[in-house]
């Protein structure tokens, strides 16, 4: 119950931030991409706004290694590049400029982006549905590729 | 007034920031939507449901209530359905193959200086400004 309160009150203030930095307006996302066109810098100034916080948190985070609520803070991942984070990134990028629409935005928009806000977020739903299969069938056939070819 | 628009950009970059530092210092989790809703729908996070749901309410319904406090709120998003469902299907793959989008390794990464996050950030940078220079000054469709 507590955690699921806390959870509510982090989305709650994560949606309103989106809604005051005027992130939710699809034009203003594709303004800051659009670097030989009306280049539009806000989401630059977003960002920064956003990492400050974040980065005490981080160190708050580093000195006590347990979150409030019991459980341990999440531990930095090997930081490795590979192919699927960059490719991965590489495509999220593609859809993000194509309507200026990122995860957080579109589901903060969920109710003010009309019947065209509801289309992306089923497409992208489907599309987080199918990616563990998707990525199954790929592994499965490079093996059989592999295995075959020996 | 663009100026305007980049204090109001700053603080609801702080806003943002803030509920992220909550979600990891409280929960001890990384505040990332493309992570919260895909462990959700695919089934990865079901041990986390209910605190993954809690956020997704918080985000999705707060934004609504806001609406009143201003003169008018307008997306701008496309009605060309098309593109919002092949962005759709971008945005999701991508993410999930990438473990993480603009919140997650973005304002999250960048800040804890993860090289993963910080190359995953120059990455969907980069290809979303080449697809608004081609789609936008080369084909012009959006």
């Amino acid at each position: 119950m507590k955690r699921s309160f806390f959870a509510a009150l982090s989305g709650a203030l994560f949606g309103a931030g989106l809604l005051v930095s005027g992130m939710i307006d699809t034009v203003k996302v594709q303004g800051w991409l659009d670097v030989f066109g009306d280049w539009d810098p806000t989401l630059a100034f977003v960002m920064g706004g956003a990492i400050i916080p974040m980065f005490v948190a981080w160190r708050i985070a580093a000195a006590r290694r347990v979150a409030v609520l019991g459980n341990a803070l999440p531990e930095k991942p090997e930081q490795t590049l590979d192919g699927r984070l960059i490719w991965g990134s590489v495509l999220f990028g593609a859809g993000w400029g194509l309507v200026g629409l990122c995860p957080g935005p579109a589901l903060a928009a969920a109710f003010l982006n009309g019947w065209g806000g509801v289309v992306f977020l089923l497409a992208m739903v489907a599309a987080m549905v199918a990616t563990p299969p998707i990525l199954r069938l790929i592994r499965a056939q490079g093996e059989t590729a592999w295995t075959s070819a020996r | 007034m663009i100026e305007q628009d980049w204090v109001w950009g700053f603080v609801g970059g702080l806003m943002i920031g803030c509920a992220g530092a909550l979600y990891l210092l409280v929960n001890g989790r990384i505040m990332g939507a493309s992570g919260i809703l895909g462990g959700l729908v695919d089934g990865s996070g079901r041990s986390t449901w209910a605190e993954r749901l809690a956020f997704l309410a918080g985000l999705i319904l707060v934004p609504p209530l806001m609406v009143p406090l201003y003169d008018r709120v307008d997306t701008r998003l496309t009605d060309n359905i098309w593109l919002l469902v092949a962005a759709g299907l971008l945005v999701g793959f991508g993410t999930r193959l990438a473990n993480g989008c603009t919140s997650g390794h973005g304002v999250c990464g960048i800040s804890r200086l993860s090289l993963r996050g910080i190359m995953a950030t120059v990455a969907y940078i980069l290809a979303g400004g080449v697809v608004v220079l081609a789609f936008r000054h080369w084909l012009g469709v959006i």
